[in-house]
């Protein structure tokens, strides 16, 4: 057919001068994007050791770069089992927060009054700081894991909830009565209108959330974990405070900050992959 | 003669703020018409589609089909309001699949409806990636893909620029006079209601009334001859007079 909006499918034509400079402007922003960040960490981990090696700065009040690297490698088998039960929290209290906050999202759209009843108490838990509950929690609830997991979930649990909940109630008006006319069900409303259009404010959620839930996770160690084999990174910067040796507490912090940084992108990852082909967040723009 | 497929019977509806959109509004739909409602924008062409829909509920007055028509009916809107998430193909086929036919047994009548708008081939397409007229194609075929005695049409092509819109309205005719349904299209264009319609409501607003009725007699189907007629032009002229009529009665 000949249609007059079909898009021009044909070859494009020889590129121009301003095309071409373009072009070059991108691939020297893509090259930008990480090269310099990475340019900017080395610059300050050179500036920090150039300061500690002029001041001679004793190793146990600021240790140079080389030699908290230099920990980490002979502290590993201590650090990333800590490591791994920092993590296994973060990670757990994630879970508990994308299904019982997406749950109680869904339960809210599905209710007026349940939402109007039980949103309160969802601020009022995230307007508490956690330092401040975590230690009745502690005091309730015996296992240590499950009581850091359950300060980890209050923190993280609130981003997705409020957004979720505000992505079910964002379809389109238009879309909405387009249902209504063809009798869809109330859940075939929430499975084919409510939930694809509340994905985008739910991934948006769970970034934040991601970060969060390690954030909790380490202050509620720090507010009432456990010591010895079973502690995470918290315990061991504490520990590590107590003896001195603040080559491990840069350790185990940059363990800290490394983990962040790997939620953050995997969370980020996820939301690209699901979003790519629709949203316009994803979409890299021509332009 | 038969029953009209759906008598808008002095249908009046007041919004809460005692705004009256519609004032005793009387209608008959017969099979095959192709009715525009013109006017200027408040005059509650919006409402009267709505009310039709079953979107809402006259406050006075009634409206009824003909037994065993009731509710069939497509809607398409003034922007395409696809879903961005689901491709060409799901987006046709969602009016199915809430009445619980399977993507397989739906698969036939969706392509059928996509090539009839010209867009076979687009099924795997996401609507990001199409122009405004082919999403506007898409939204038809997803109406059309019920086979429904009703068409409505809230300004559909109001967005569009003017050569996709005559192409627009060129196929809107075909399709009109293949499946023939009846047509409610609401515009605020005389050129657009005039080409399109074999009746034209006229409207006025404050409170949202209808003015009067005009048939426009040209033979069916139309085509670009019709467009530079006379003919065309001297019922434009009527049109336009009645309109303006409307707009000074409000
Ligand atoms: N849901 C509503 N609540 C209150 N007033 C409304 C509502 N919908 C429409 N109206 C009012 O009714 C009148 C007719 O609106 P509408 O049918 O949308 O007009 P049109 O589509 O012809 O531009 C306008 O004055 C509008 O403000
Ligand atoms: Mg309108």
């Amino acid at each position: 057919m000949t249609a007059l909006d079909m898009p021009d499918r044909s070859a494009p034509p020889a590129i121009d001068l301003e095309e071409l400079a373009r072009l070059r402007r991108r691939r020297l922003e893509k090259l930008g994007a990480w090269a310099l960040p990475v340019l900017v960490v080395a610059l300050s981990l050179a500036a920090w050791d150039w300061v500690v090696r002029v001041n001679d700065i004793p190793h146990f009040i600021l240790p140079r770069p080389g030699r908290v690297w230099s920990q980490l490698l002979a502290d590993w088998p201590l650090l990333s089992q800590a490591l791994m039960v920092t993590l296994r929290i973060t990670v757990f209290a994630l879970a508990l927060a994308v299904s019982l906050g997406g749950g109680l999202a869904v339960l809210f759209s599905l209710s007026r009054w349940v939402e109007m009843s039980l949103f309160p108490y969802a601020v009022v838990l995230q307007v508490t700081p956690i330092v401040a509950i975590a230690p009745l929690i502690f005091i309730y609830v015996d296992s240590p894991f499950v009581g850091m997991m359950i300060c980890a979930w209050i923190v993280a649990f609130f981003p997705i909830l409020s957004n979720t909940t505000l992505g079910l109630r964002s379809a389109d008006r238009n879309l909405e009565d387009l249902f209504t006319i063809y009798g869809a069900t109330r859940w075939q409303r929430l499975r084919y209108l409510q939930l694809p259009s509340a994905m985008p404010y739910f991934l948006g959620g769970l970034r934040i959330a991601g970060g969060l839930a390690l954030i909790g996770a380490v202050v509620a160690e720090f507010a009432g974990g456990v010591a010895g084999r079973n502690g995470g990174l918290a315990f061991r910067i504490l520990e590590a405070s107590y003896r001195l040796n603040v080559p491990r507490m840069f350790a185990a912090l940059a363990l800290i900050a490394v983990a962040g940084i790997a939620i953050f992108a995997i969370t980020s990852l996820v939301s690209h992959l699901a979003l790519r082909r629709w949203h316009e967040s994803a979409l890299t723009r021509e332009r | 003669m038969t029953a009209p497929l759906l008598a808008i019977e002095n249908v009046t509806k007041v919004f809460a703020g005692a705004v009256t959109a519609l004032e005793g509004m009387t209608l008959a739909l017969n099979d095959g018409d192709f009715v525009s409602l013109l006017g200027p924008s408040g005059c509650g062409k919006s409402t009267a589609l709505r009310l039709i829909a079953g979107l809402s509920s006259p406050t006075k007055g009634r409206i009824r089909w003909r037994e065993g028509a009731e509710g069939a009916l497509g809607v398409v809107f003034q922007e395409p309001t696809l879903a961005p998430w689901a491709t060409v193909f799901d987006n046709v086929w969602l009016p199915l699949r809430l009445a619980g036919v399977s993507k397989s047994d739906a698969r036939d009548r969706v392509e059928e409806s996509l090539s009839a708008v010209g867009l076979g081939g687009f099924s795997g397409a996401y609507p990001r990636e199409l122009s405004g007229g082919m999403k506007m194609r898409v939204s038809i075929a997803r109406a059309m893909v019920t086979k429904p005695r009703l068409l409505l049409m809230d300004e559909p092509f109001a967005a569009l620029d003017e050569i996709t819109r005559f192409k627009l309205n060129d196929d809107l005719l075909a399709l009109h006079e293949r499946l023939g349904c009846t047509v409610v299209f609401v515009t605020h264009s005389v050129f657009e209601s005039v080409f399109l319609s074999t009746r034209i409501v006229v409207m006025a607003a404050r409170p949202g009334r209808v003015i009067r009725e005009l048939r426009v007699s040209a033979p069916t189907p139309r085509d670009d001859a019709f467009r530079t007629s006379a003919a065309y032009a001297e019922q434009c002229r009527l049109t336009s007079a009645a309109l303006r009529e409307a707009m000074e009665d409000a």
